[in-house]
């Protein structure tokens, strides 16, 4: 499983990378949503990849009984997702107003402000 | 329990909430601005009495024990970067009363303030990886929305480019978050200094500090990953930008500071000649791009990026005399790096532009405004009893001492680049006659009632560039007692044991992953 993901992950990135590179705005925000993804998968493909029972103690006992899943990394991804979406949520809104402002989608034509 | 480290995070989350809470009351917002800022900067004053104390102030949140918690970790570096967000933060409350326009304030500049300094606090306080990740989104969040308050087109080109550098530099610090705990299992910085140390497969380590540091070099704006910063520091309300100026770059500084030499010090061998030279060139590209500039905010941002080569320079060489070197040039650039942008506002106000070909006459006309900016600008470029003048001092012996000439010669020879330009903007804003095209706005000489309105804003926008002006001498006059408190710092700094035996214990943690029979 790890090398099938390894592979899906460094095709993210690459994609992502490659959006971001592109001129248009759209896509520099389609590269940011992947690349957020692609980190995501690969903190949970990092932490381990095991089948395990969720870590829930029984009652009365002090550890879990058996093999459990790392609960760890799965509340890294959880947090890190919700962050990227709200991150995502402005960026979204940014390139709309900076469309309609600027009026163009364009990045080569947005540098105003690097002169 | 110690609530004197708790409460930098905790307050300004209040306040900001709170803030929220009185939406349409304008009024109570201003006064929560400068009640919170206040206390902001008391709790900053008992904590560094605390720390200097007894060395290291740890809670653990929720009493869940280091590692398996989130800790804040206070030591000395932490402390005295709480300070000056507590300083900078009050500062910035009192000039945004009369500089921040009402229509930005019902767009919520009060409880965004409050969000961004509760995110450099949590961010130079947290002792958890992970941690610092969220408090740097927080700050980010923050500053996004900020950085576009009033929403004007040089502001969205500025904002595009923002916002898709510190994301990048986010998913690469997500990355290397991610790597890092599938290496050592562990999210507590000072539980992953340990067991980094003793990794196998240390080129792996090595990979990972360079991810850190390109992660962290974005945020900080080190070359040459600084370009998103000339391209908007400049464009948003000035308050906002002094904000910025002061606060933001300085987050990803401390956090070089911390991952380096908490994390990755076996690593310095590999990555000292890259942060050594990245140094160097970070201070000659942003003074070089200082000197080419003629609006006034530019030419202070392109500043930013030079000092913040002195600063990686003095995490560079690595002996504590530099580091608490390089913890005195932020201490200094804070102040007074803000002190100009704040200026900036202010002849903006009474000029109408920031444009220098367009401004002078100021120093006939504003003599004490004058002075203030000639104590900054000069502090900037190091003249002597000033405060730059320390913080380059230090840093510079500290380098011939490391025998790094090059590097050393190259810092002396950037404070010279640096007076050039203030002696630019001293010339063309302060000495030079009014140029007879300027139309000065009206609202610098109005009558009557208008007139007294304007100066008393005016006098609230001068309150905090006096006191910052002020600071700037003070520390250059105290250097001493402020130097054994950096010396302190640079010395915790280089004794990683000691942060990690305040967080961890002596006793040896058992990873959780191990506990719960997780197989790798």
């Amino acid at each position: 499983m790890e090398p099938l993901m390894a592979l899906a992950i460094g095709l993210l990135y690459a994609t992502a990378i490659y959006m971001m590179l592109r001129r248009s705005i759209v896509k520099l925000v389609i590269g940011l949503m992947l690349l957020s993804n692609a980190a995501n998968l690969l903190i949970f493909t990092s932490a381990g990849m095991t089948r395990g029972a969720p870590p829930l103690i029984p009652e009365g006992a002090l550890a879990p009984a058996g093999q459990v899943a790392d609960p760890l990394p799965q509340a890294l991804v959880l947090t890190a997702i919700v962050i990227a979406f709200g991150v995502l949520a402005f960026a979204v809104v940014l390139i709309r107003r900076a469309y309609e402002i600027v009026k163009a989608d364009d990045l080569d034509k947005m540098k105003d402000t690097d002169t | 329990m110690r609530p004197e480290v708790a409460l930098p995070v905790i307050i300004p989350l209040l306040c900001g909430a709170v803030s929220l809470l009185f939406w349409r009351s304008r009024p109570m917002q201003r006064f929560i601005a400068v009640a919170g800022t206040l206390a902001l900067l008391v709790v900053g004053l008992w904590l560094i009495t605390s720390v200097s104390r007894e060395g290291y102030v740890v809670i653990h949140m929720g009493s869940w024990q280091a590692p398996y918690g989130i800790s804040l970790v206070a030591d000395m570096l932490s402390a005295i970067m709480i300070l000056l967000t507590g300083i900078i933060g009050l500062g910035l409350a009192i000039y945004s009363l009369a500089s921040t326009s009402t229509q930005h304030e019902k767009f919520g500049f009060y409880p965004l303030m409050h969000l961004l300094l509760a995110g450099v606090a949590g961010a130079f306080l947290t002792g958890d990886i992970f941690n610092l990740y969220v408090w740097f989104e927080v700050m980010l969040v923050a500053s996004f929305a900020l950085l576009i308050l009033g929403g004007e087109k040089a502001q969205m080109e500025g904002a595009i480019k923002y916002v898709t550098l510190n994301l990048l530099a986010s998913v690469i610090f997500l990355t290397a978050i991610g790597l890092v705990y599938g290496m050592v299992g562990t999210l507590n910085m000072a539980d992953i200094g340990q067991r980094l140390a003793e990794a196998e497969n240390q080129g792996m380590v090595e990979v990972l500090a360079i991810m850190f540091m390109i992660a962290f070099g974005i945020k900080a704006a080190a070359f040459p990953l600084f370009f998103w910063l000339p391209a908007s520091y400049h464009t948003p309300a000035v308050a906002v930008s002094a904000l910025f100026a002061g606060l933001l770059t300085k987050v990803g500084v401390y956090s070089l500071f911390r991952v380096f030499t908490l994390m990755f010090d076996q690593t310095m061998p590999y990555v000292q000649d890259i942060l050594l030279w990245g140094a160097a060139f970070t201070m000659v590209t942003g003074v070089l791009g200082a000197a080419a500039q003629y609006e006034f905010r530019r030419i202070l941002s392109f500043h930013i990026v030079s000092q913040i080569g002195y600063m990686i320079l003095g995490l560079a060489l690595f002996t504590p005399l530099a580091l608490a070197g390089g913890i005195f040039a932020v201490m200094h650039n804070i102040i007074v790096k803000t002190n100009l942008f704040l200026i900036s506002g202010i002849t903006n106000r009474l000029q109408g532009t920031y444009q220098l070909k367009k401004m002078g006459g100021l120093f006939k006309e504003r003599p004490w405004l004058s002075v203030a900016f000639f104590l900054s600008a000069f502090s900037l470029a190091g003249i002597p009893p000033l405060s730059g003048f320390f913080a380059k001092f230090v840093i510079v012996r500290a380098g011939i001492e490391a025998e790094a000439y090059v590097v050393t010669a190259v810092a002396l020879a950037v404070g010279l680049m640096t007076l050039y330009s203030m002696v630019k903007i001293w010339n063309e804003v302060f000495w030079k006659s009014l140029p007879e095209d300027n139309l000065v706005p009206e609202s610098s000489t109005p009558s009557g009632d208008e007139g007294r309105l304007v100066k008393s804003s005016l006098g609230l926008m001068y309150l905090p560039v006096a006191i910052l002006a002020l600071f700037a001498v003070l520390i250059g006059v105290f250097a001493q007692p402020l130097m054994e408190m950096m010396l302190m710092a640079g010395e915790q700094l280089m004794d990683p044991q000691g942060y990690m035996d305040a967080v961890l214990g002596e006793e040896r943690t058992v990873l959780l992953r191990d506990a719960l029979e997780v197989s790798p």
